[in-house]
């Protein structure tokens, strides 16, 4: 597939910028993608081919302008509402949901919905957010 | 961006949607929540480039290490108890005198997972994407590395299922050396290619 992927050898992008001493992550949500995708892959949800598939047909603008996990988070919201797993309509209400709820109490708009997390929540106040 | 709130507000942020898609699936019973926290730690503080530096000592000190390694890099990078995902068909490359290796995954972010870790931004960017392949001595120069004209430069192209890892020349003064003092000075950015190792360290290498 000739995509906006395809980009070896294409001219215009400007120079590598390298962040000396680059944490794993940049933000927890990042995190979160990640672990999500992955376990999601584990649960054979979808598979990795599946996984850039969908990458592949993002938008060619917002492709270039996103950063590196919203193209997995893309990937995977597109599969699973594809495969009738989490539908769009589904998200959208959840996410409505907790914006909601986080304008309600706005010391806590990072709150994950669970409870499970919060072991990680009290470590990474401890240690302090890498960016 | 496909998600959207019903009542004319703005596109939900990443971390919103990651937040709504984690708690759906949560609630579906279709993953573990403990296992996310277990992942992330995995991946942040225990998978990453000293294990690539590991095996890289360990080829330099030991010659028939270093053929079996160049021979089938799976099996020799098993051997030290390296293995797993996106690890799964290695292939390492030699740096030689007369020949420098560059590793980049053009159409995504294809890495050696289990002895590089993750990838770090740059590696994933488009400008190194792009620009490696067309010009790597002139990447390579404004990443720091300057090649002689007699050195051959071959760029790697990964791709979903081989991954590539190099193997950086042993500097001079490293003779006699333990492994754990060899492998304190390989670098990430030496086992892709944009970097080369030194007896003394730049200020932040060793993090690189």
């Amino acid at each position: 597939m000739n995509g906006i992927h395809d980009l070896g050898g294409m001219h215009g992008l400007g120079p590598v910028v390298r962040e000396e001493n680059e944490p794993v992550f940049h933000e927890e949500w990042e995190r979160r993608v990640f672990a999500v995708l992955n376990l999601t892959m584990a649960a054979g949800q979808y598979n990795v081919d599946e996984l850039r598939h969908a990458i592949e047909r993002m938008a060619p603008a917002r492709y270039l302008e996103s950063p590196y996990y919203e193209h997995w988070l893309h990937a995977a919201e597109d599969l699973l509402d594809a495969k009738g797993v989490v539908t769009q309509e589904e998200l959208a209400q959840r996410a409505a949901e907790i914006a909601r709820r986080s304008s309600a109490e706005p010391l806590r708009t990072d709150e994950p919905p669970r409870g499970a997390a919060a072991s990680r929540r009290a470590r990474d106040a401890g240690r302090g957010r890498s960016k | 961006m496909k998600p959207r709130s019903p009542h004319n507000e703005p596109p939900p942020s990443p971390a919103l949607r990651i937040q709504a898609l984690e708690s759906l699936l949560i609630e579906k019973g279709l993953i573990d929540p403990g296992a996310i926290d277990e992942i992330v730690e995995l991946f942040e503080h225990r998978i990453g480039p000293r294990n690539g530096a590991r095996v890289v000592a360990h080829a330099w000190a030991d010659p028939q290490y270093k053929a079996r390694l160049l021979a089938n890099g799976t099996q020799a990078i098993a051997e030290l108890g390296i293995t797993g995902l996106q690890g799964e068909d290695m292939i390492v490359l030699e740096n030689t005198p007369r020949v420098h290796n560059v590793v980049v995954c053009t159409l995504c972010s294809c890495y050696p997972w289990p002895t590089l870790g993750l990838p770090p931004n740059w590696y994933k960017s488009a400008p190194y994407r792009a620009r490696v392949v067309i010009e790597p001595r002139r990447v390579l120069a404004e990443l720091g590395l300057e090649l002689t004209a007699d050195t051959e430069v071959r760029v790697w192209d990964s791709n979903a299922e081989i991954r590539y890892m190099v193997v950086p020349m042993r500097p001079a003064g490293t003779e006699g050396w333990s492994e754990e003092r060899l492998a304190a000075i390989v670098s990430r950015d030496a086992m892709i290619g944009t970097a080369v190792p030194t007896v003394e360290p730049r200020e932040g290498a060793r993090h690189r």
